[in-house]
């Protein structure tokens, strides 16, 4: 890590820490806003982090954007941050003018479309997206779509819910409805640099897989703690083979998917990394299902209360592993690639700083 | 023992390196074609003196030793970069293995002058093959127990005992034995030697035990009255264990930890074809996820060690996940390729690769370290033991 990278890390780190008050938890699972929280976040620079200087920002890296994603999930900030760095991509490779959050994206479900078309010098969008990640805080929801064959960004401003949801977390994933609601010319962009939807839910599989990275490093520094400190039969159960043997796996699970993350995030600072990408969600989510089932297994009752947090990163690995295409959906786009690739391709694919994918 | 930092910073590979990979492939294809040797189900796991004697040639053994040695130093990520290569392909490398990465190693840094100049240049021209003696009847996993016994004699020492699952003492010219020159006292780590034994010594009887694929590889292995100069000891006498140390990382991070099936992989892609169904897709795409992972693990480990750091947990972190992935692909590739499908003549590579791998499969997560003593090591370096 680049000695900036730590610096931005810590930092980070330090204010994530902070503004996780249990208190703010506490408002965050019940869905409700919360301003203060976002001031705070936005006073410190970091929701801007993908905003290049080109586009007047600081012109961070895309490294250190997913590295203060990795502590985010770590920290279990209950924040649109990821959302609204992935808006920034999505708006700057439209040559849409950045925006200042919380934003979220859509269509975030593989398959779901919206249709846009042109009412004279105004554009129309109808459709229903589903489960999009932080809708009813968004100030605006950015959505690809085609037109004409052709794929186009578009700016809904505060998008009206018709069905408030949550994934595991209680983190806020709603249904959104527009019926022939009219956008300005402005906020469409068509064709150029437009990015896909299929991109769309590559990037977000990118962010997930390394915000679970960071949880599972919380898991895992809870789960030693508590097993060095919980004493049964006279001795602290970290004392105890088969615990021991436990937390070995899911310390090597954790190193699996923190090289995982490590190896992603150089990929995306140099290029598309769709097969790291899809390689990196396959592992990650399947090392944040092991991590979290031992969590709770030496936690014991306690672990599976409400008031302790333990919950908080566990709830948080079973829905991001399922967000923008689970292990299944990945791992079935990596076998496509690799029956293609055929025996003799695979290892010089491996191998290879910039991966073509096979047609 | 470090903790672990759980980050494994990617390495990007220096130019040369990238160069090497190209000039082993070209170099492997020509082998391949000149007839001198053909991958099969085991893999690397093969012996081949001949081909020893190639890569030797080539400049590949010994890469990182001083060249007064025989050695060519290269760098470690070099190092990393061919055996890699090597072992993807399924060159035959045990003729060499034990030789160059652990033996050379261990004389470069404990051996004396004199056993550096006599065994260096034979192990880096690929013209020695070393066995390991550890394992006993009674002493498999705890190591300290051994039993095998040297007494003082005048010039050196006498040897009786026995060693068990000795890999390769049929073929080797050494072996690295371990022995009691100290009865077990109160710290059970003293008092243990290494010696390095001159196969052709009278004394020394090998007796093959046929492995449950049917082969013979490992053995007992019989020392009565065996005689082993003063200046074949390692090190200090009574000071084998504390030799013990980073040639651990680099033995248990080593690519050939999750390369042991890698033959089943490629020919069950190839029995699978261009038009896998979803069961076959998922199944592949999860064991090739987890393929990359490992990799880029064993190259930051390369890396660390490169920059004189000692990530011992990581490197049996690695070795823990690698061979139980290796372990994995037996089982997967049953299911993708069923039995109906194996009976063509068409699929014979993959049915001779699935019976070999099936049947090797549980030595994986055995040999060098059981599973259970790598989460050992690894709960130690956690603090919990
Ligand atoms: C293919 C192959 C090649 C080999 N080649 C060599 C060689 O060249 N040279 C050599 O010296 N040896 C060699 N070995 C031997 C190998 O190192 C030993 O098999 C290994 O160290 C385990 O010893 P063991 O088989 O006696 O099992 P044991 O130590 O008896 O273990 C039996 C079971 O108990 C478990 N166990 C033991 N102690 C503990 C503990 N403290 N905590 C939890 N569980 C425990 C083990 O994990 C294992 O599951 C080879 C083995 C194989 C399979």
């Amino acid at each position: 890590m680049s000695t900036m990278r730590e610096i931005l890390v810590d930092s980070a780190a330090r204010l994530f820490g902070d503004l996780c008050t249990n208190e703010v938890h506490a408002r965050a699972e019940k869905g409700a806003r919360q301003s203060e929280l976002w001031e705070q976040l936005d006073a410190s620079g970091l929701p801007q982090a993908t905003v290049s200087e080109a586009r007047g920002g600081a012109g961070a890296d895309p490294g250190d954007a997913l590295a203060v994603i990795r502590e985010m999930g770590a920290a279990c900030l209950p924040a649109p941050l990821a959302e609204t760095m992935l808006a920034e991509l999505l708006l700057a490779a439209a040559g849409l003018p950045p925006r200042s959050g919380p934003l979220t994206v859509g269509p975030v479900l593989k398959g779901e479309k919206l249709s846009l078309a042109r009412r004279g010098k105004e554009w129309e969008i109808s459709g229903t997206l589903h489960r999009v990640p932080w809708a009813r805080h968004a100030h605006a929801l950015v959505v690809v779509t085609q037109v004409d064959g052709e794929w186009a960004t578009a700016v809904v401003e505060r998008p009206a819910i018709t069905e408030p949801g949550m994934n595991y977390a209680n983190e806020p994933r709603d249904n959104v409805q527009f019926k022939a609601l009219r956008l300005p010319q402005d906020a469409v962009a068509v064709g150029g640099g437009c990015l896909t939807a299929a991109r769309l839910i590559a990037l977000g599989a990118l962010f997930r897989s390394v915000a679970m990275a960071g949880a599972m490093k919380s898991v895992f520094n809870m789960t030693l703690r508590y097993a060095q400190e919980r004493e049964q039969f006279g001795r602290t159960i970290g004392k105890f083979q088969s615990i021991q043997h436990q937390i070995a796996i899911l310390a090597s699970q954790l190193s699996a998917a923190s090289a995982a993350a490590d190896t992603v995030i150089a990929a995306a600072a140099n290029g598309e990394a769709s097969f790291e990408i899809a390689a990196a969600k396959t592992r990650i989510g399947e090392a944040a299902g092991i991590a979290a089932g031992i969590a709770h297994q030496v936690h014991a009752a306690m672990g599976f209360t409400y008031e302790h947090p333990l919950h908080r990163s566990t709830r948080r690995l079973w829905s991001w592993r399922d967000e923008f295409g689970s292990e299944a959906e990945w791992s079935a786009w990596i076998g496509g690639v690799v029956a293609q690739l055929g025996a003799k391709g695979l290892w010089p694919f491996l191998t290879s700083a910039q991966k073509t994918i096979p047609a | 023992m470090s903790t672990p930092s759980f980050s494994f910073a990617p390495i990007e590979l220096p130019e040369s390196a990238s160069r090497l990979r190209t000039e082993v492939r070209e170099f492997l294809a020509a082998e391949q074609k000149a007839g001198n040797f053909t991958p099969g189900a085991a893999g690397w796991s093969r012996v081949d003196p001949e081909f020893s004697r190639h890569l030797g040639a080539r400049g590949w053994l010994g890469m990182t030793w001083p060249k007064k040695y025989g050695g060519h130093e290269r760098t470690a990520l070099e190092r990393y970069v061919v055996i890699e290569e090597l072992l993807v392909a399924g060159a035959p490398m045990r003729g060499h293995w034990a030789a160059d990465r652990q033996l050379g190693p261990l004389l470069l840094e404990f051996g004396s002058e004199e056993q550096r100049q006599r065994y260096l240049p034979e192990i880096a021209a690929g013209r020695c093959l070393v066995a390991i003696g550890l394992s006993e009847p009674d002493s498999g996993s705890d190591l300290a127990a051994i039993r095998t016994k040297a007494t003082k004699v005048d010039g050196g020492w006498r040897v009786e005992g026995r060693k068990i699952w000795t890999s390769l003492a049929h073929r080797a010219q050494v072996t690295s034995l371990f022995v009691r020159t100290e009865p077990k006292g109160e710290n059970r780590h003293a008092g243990v030697s290494r010696f390095l034994v001159d196969m052709s010594s009278p004394g020394i009887t090998v007796r093959p035990i046929i492995n449950m694929t049917g082969e013979h590889d490992f053995n007992e292995v019989i020392f009565d009255d065996l005689f082993v100069p003063d200046d074949m000891v390692v090190g200090a006498v009574g000071g084998a264990w504390s030799q013990m140390g980073k040639d651990l990382a680099y033995e248990r991070s080593a690519p050939d930890r999750w390369l042991a099936c890698h033959d089943l992989l490629l020919q069950t892609i190839d029995r699978v074809g261009p038009k896998p169904d979803i069961a076959q897709s998922e199944a592949l795409g999860r064991l090739v996820a987890h393929l990359w992972t490992l990799q880029n693990m064993s190259l930051s480990i390369a890396g660390m060690l490169e920059a004189g750091a000692n990530p011992n947990v990581e490197a049996s972190i690695v070795k823990d996940l690698g061979t139980r992935y290796d372990q994995e692909i037996p089982q997967i590739a049953r299911t993708l390729v069923p039995e109906h499908m194996r009976g063509d003549p068409a699929h014979q590579r993959f049915e001779e690769s699935l019976r070999h791998n099936l049947l090797f499969a549980p030595a994986v997560t055995i040999r060098g370290g059981t599973t259970e003593i790598l989460r050992n090591t690894i709960a130690r370096a956690l603090g919990l033991r």
